[in-house]
């Protein structure tokens, strides 16, 4: 017995020393949205715990109060119905769902990854691009880009604008909370905020092919200071987005090394969403008729909040 | 002359596929020799794959099943020794190319060609005994849906050896399942196979729901049918419903592949959008077409060996309907990320969690089931205490994950994996090894022995723990799912944990594969004269252990919903009728196998592009299928002395097992460990 108890304290204490040793990125978060987003797990769980815990205690001390081989259990070999105790297994959890609804109602409103954060502070816009295997963001309030390393201010808003340009993807720094994902000819949105500066990691959640695994990128919140610095590093960088350079950029590549472009021309972003919206644009595009940015297929709320993909076509923008 | 099929299609140079290879063979030659010279050709022909007997064919499913788990679970131990290896610098010894199609072929086969088969087998086993029935209502239907099962089988296994198989995860979401990302065979294996074993599901969907709906003993209404028979019938609906949708799908991704049209890709209008809602309309519905009848056969375990009737019958009835329908309205809680508003992932997300409370209220019946009565912990009652415990664990992270600001953090990551697992391992897994082990007697004649199967679920309930524990601490460690390797050094210990958990699930299998071969070696001691090795309360347990190929020789008439167990309290269960009468029986035929190889044919025809070869494939399928509908020779009937002279020996057997036992039969022999 004694020897039975000091080996569960062995392993309680290894436990201890495994749990304490292990940082859990996604509930250690550095945003607002994490923030909120872990809360909403805690709650979430202790909710159900309320149900789990007997329902677990129960599981196993039935079967053992009532094993055939312990006579003096009551046994009651006809008795199948109890409306009281129907009533308690069905109410009980039901009210418990409801509970969750409600934070569920609530929550997925103030947490829609579409929903512009409130602050006084000016939101940065990052335009971000999928491609076969890496990250390309563009800063079009700066005019410059880079490729797997997204930095931006702590305590301002950044507004991602998502697209694909290639397979499906999907954009998470798990530190600041929600992903989103990343599709081809369409343009996804998420609103995220760091408050601590550091240098998180980001990555692709959505398999999306055989360099998966290395679509990674440093997401770096820092200072009002070292935003600017890294906005004139990005600047002073001779390279150039473009047509051209992008088209090369976009070749399937792995582990592709971090990247500046000092200056990036105009509506590129609008042109890779624009890219894959079929023969129609493409035709226009080559005639020269078209703006390119009027052509997007946004994904985009409508009053009553539910996103849909709206195709604007040639002939709608022409008017 | 052979589309795009050439030498080259064979991957010499992966050692791991050849290696393969060459056991396949090897193997697949040693069990044809052991049949030559054993002469076993014309009796399996004859009373095996041309059989319609639900009962050879629902064991043949299982084979089959166990077969494919065996193969699926290689793929997991490939996928485990990768990610225990890949940390850091380290490539592992898995290339992605490798590495992304084990992935995809262990969801693939796990779903469709162990898990499926498994349901579909323990359906035909039990569910017409369950109902007095002779047979199910479309027996050559139900040849052929499990030889086209077959014919999905057989193109799975030869894209290891022949081409490639899909390396896109196992919902192939385009674009990158798409001919501009994949232009490889490997999708169009995915899609020819599921579209050959879907058809089959679907047929046997309809062979079910018509056998229960037209096919009940007399008496037997519909709230006095058991309760796996109920799970089933629902199970059936939700087949016939959402595998259509499969189909279509798919048949769209196959237009989009062969025929250059655009409906999942954003050329012309096309939007991969509707792909992920279809295979998800389809999908969702899936886990519980598999998860129900498991229910139901807990249902079935828990109140035999609690000795109690089930508690709440009519309670559960309404919990498993509850759950088909809201089964049909979750289906985007699988992508909450992509951008819909926050109305409708908040609806979808309560929908979901909605479902928990008719699932709680199983839980809780089976709780007081085992309440005031007599638990005998027997092989099938452990997987089942097992199941609740794991299942309720699997619950509480499945209903976190319909949260949409949660599935916002933990989408995709290993933490969804670990959800997944934890309930289909602990949910559907364990469920089939219980009823696997309650019913074997009834297709056999004998026990399986309990040692082994009580080594096998520890195994397997520590392996599984091991296993995926590990997998729900990584995903709140950001770790992502489906990566083949990873720069983080801090997920390695885990993920060599988790390799771990996979050996000694292995070692699980493996005790299930020594159980059979000791029960199969010890099976005149294990033998159960009496039918009813359980003390059972439904009728399958009436009838002779294995069942006589007519069923029940008298169609029984019911006026309780435990009418066996009725019977035997009052000491009328075994009464011999006055008379018997000749049995109306379907004749065998051997159109189900020939149509499920000219499938087959058309399968890998199509997905080479050799388009002669194709059209032999289905001009073979629907030349067999009108043969078959001018063959009159179909049915014949069993002479009533014959049935006497059967049912004669039954009773013999039984009246002397009844007079070797102190108590009647209802008491089960626990039988002593070896």
């Amino acid at each position: 017995m004694h020897a039975l108890i000091s080996r569960l304290r062995y392993a309680s204490v290894g436990v201890a020393v495994l749990l304490s040793g292990c940082n859990l990125e996604v509930l250690t978060p550095k945003g607002d949205i994490g923030a909120q987003e872990k809360s909403l797990i805690l709650i979430a769980l202790g909710l159900m715990a309320i149900v789990a815990i007997p329902v677990i205690a129960m599981t196993l001390w039935f079967p053992w109060r009532y094993r055939s081989g312990n006579k003096k259990a009551t046994y009651t070999p006809n008795w199948s119905h109890s409306t009281k105790i129907e009533v308690v297994v069905w109410t009980i959890p039901a009210i418990i769902i409801v509970i969750l609804a409600s934070i569920t109602w609530t929550s997925s409103h103030a947490l829609d990854p579409y929903k512009p954060l409130e602050s006084e502070a000016k939101p940065v816009t990052v335009q971000v691009v999928s491609m076969d295997w890496k990250w390309l963001f563009v800063y079009p309030e700066y005019g410059v880009a880079s490729v797997n390393e997204l930095a931006f201010p702590t305590d301002r808003p950044v507004n991602f604008q998502i697209t694909s340009d290639s397979v499906m993807n999907a954009f998470f720094i798990p530190q600041l909370g929600s992903q989103i994902y990343a599709m081809a000819g369409m343009e996804t949105k998420l609103h995220l905020i760091a408050r601590e500066p550091g240098t998180y990691e980001g990555l692709s959640s959505n398999f999306s092919g055989e360099g998966f695994s290395d679509m990674h990128f440093k997401a770096i919140a820092t200072t009002e200071d070292g935003f600017k610095d890294w906005i004139a590093k990005a600047k002073a960088t001779p390279l150039t987005l473009d047509a051209d350079s992008y088209k090369s950029l976009a070749q399937p590549s792995e582990k592709a090394p971090v990247a500046y472009y000092g200056t990036v021309t105009p509506g590129l972003f609008a042109s890779v969403v624009n890219k894959h919206m079929g023969e129609m644009s493409h035709e226009a595009a080559n005639h020269g008729e078209m703006p390119m940015e009027g052509m997007q297929m946004d994904m985009h709320h409508h009053e009553d909040g539910d996103a849909v993909s709206s195709n604007i076509t040639p002939a709608k923008a022409e008017k | 002359m052979f589309g795009k099929l050439t030498l080259d299609a064979i991957p010499y140079h992966e050692p791991i596929v050849m290696g393969t290879l060459v056991a396949v063979i090897l193997g697949g030659l040693a069990m044809l020799a052991v049949i030559t010279k054993f002469r076993l050709w014309g009796y399996l022909w004859k009373e095996w794959f041309t059989s319609v007997d639900h009962k050879k064919i629902g064991i043949m499913y299982i084979i089959v099943a166990l077969v494919m788990l065996l193969r699926g679970f290689s793929d997991a131990i490939m996928m485990r020794m990768q990610q225990a290896m890949a940390a850091g610098e380290s490539a592992g010894y898995l290339p992605p190319h490798h590495f992304d199609q084990v992935f995809t072929a262990h969801g693939v086969i796990m779903i469709f060609f162990v898990a499926m088969p498994f349901i579909t087998g323990l359906m035909n086993m039990v569910v017409p005994l369950q109902i007095g029935a002779r047979d199910v209502a479309y027996p050559f239907l139900n040849s052929l849906s499990f030889w086209l099962f077959m014919s999905g089988v057989v193109l799975v296994m030869v894209s290891l050896f022949v081409g490639d198989f899909a390396a896109t995860g196992w919902l192939a979401y385009p674009p990158l399942s798409g001919i501009k990302y994949s232009p490889t065979v490997g999708v169009d294996y995915y899609i020819w196979s599921l579209q050959l074993s879907g058809l089959g599901t679907t047929l046997s969907g309809i062979n079910f729901i018509v056998t229960i709906m037209k096919m009940r003993a007399p008496g037997m209404t519909l709230m006095k049918m058991p309760v796996f028979t109920w799970t089933a019938l629902v199970t059936n609906i939700l087949i016939v419903a959402a595998f259509p949708i499969l189909t279509v799908t798919l048949a769209l991704l196959t237009a989009d592949r062969y025929l250059d049209m655009h409906f999942f890709t954003n050329e012309l209008g096309g939007n991969a959008m509707m792909y992920v809602n279809m295979i998800w309309i389809w999908g969702h519905p899936e886990v519980y077409i598999l998860i129900l009848p498991c229910f139901g056969a807990f249902s079935e375990i828990v109140a035999t060996f609690s000795k109690k009737p089930l508690f709440g019958y009519t309670s559960m009835v309404y919990a498993t309907s509850c759950i088909g329908v809201l089964s049909f309205v979750v289906w985007l809680h699988h992508f909450f990320t992509m951008g819909s508003g926050a109305n409708v992932n908040a609806f979808f997300g309560i929908t979901t969690m909605i479902i928990s409370v008719p699932t709680g209220a199983k839980l809780f019946n089976w709780l007081f089931t085992m309440y005031r009565g007599r638990v005998q912990f027997t092989v099938p009652m452990l997987w089942t205490v097992g199941f609740m415990v794991t299942f309720v664990i699997g619950g509480v992270t499945g209903v976190l994950l319909a949260v949409p600001g949660a599935d916002f953090l933990l989408h995709n990551s290993v933490f969804l994996i670990a959800h997944f697992h934890n309930v289909i391992i602990g949910g559907v897994v364990f469920g089939v090894f219980a009823a696997i082990n309650y019913w074997f007697p009834k297709a056999f004649g004998f026990r399986l022995n309990e040692f082994w199967g009580k080594a096998s679920f520890w195994c397997w309930l520590v392996g599984f723990w091991m296993a995926f524990a590990p997998l729900y601490v990584l995903g709140l460690k950001g770790m992502t799912r489906r990566m083949n390797h990873y720069a983080n050094p801090d997920w390695q210990p885990f993920l060599i944990v988790a390799a771990l958990g996979a050996a000694v699930i292995a070692l699980g299998i493996f005790c299930t594969l020594v159980q059979f071969y000791v029960s199969i070696r010890d099976r005149k001691k294990l033998t159960d004269p009496s039918g009813d090795p359980w003390g059972g309360r439904t009728l399958e347990w009436a009838i002779s252990s294995p069942a006589p190929f007519y069923n029940f020789a008298i169609v029984p008439q019911i006026k309780e919903l435990d009418q066996f167990w009725e019977d035997k309290q009052n000491g009328v269960a075994y009464v011999q009728p006055a008379k018997y009468e000749d049995i109306h029986m379907p004749r065998n035929t051997g159109v189900g196998v020939v149509m499920g190889a000219f499938g087959t044919v058309l399968g890998f025809a199509l997905v080479w592009h050799i388009w002669w070869l194709a059209a032999v494939g289905l001009l073979g399928m629907i030349g067999a299928f009108i043969v078959r509908a001018y063959d009159r020779d179909i049915d014949y009937w069993v002479p009533a002395a014959e049935v006497e002279k059967i049912e004669r020996s039954r009773h013999a057997q039984l009246q002397q097992f009844q007079t070797t036992q102190v108590a009647p039969v209802a008491a089960p022999q626990r039988q002593k460990v070896a």
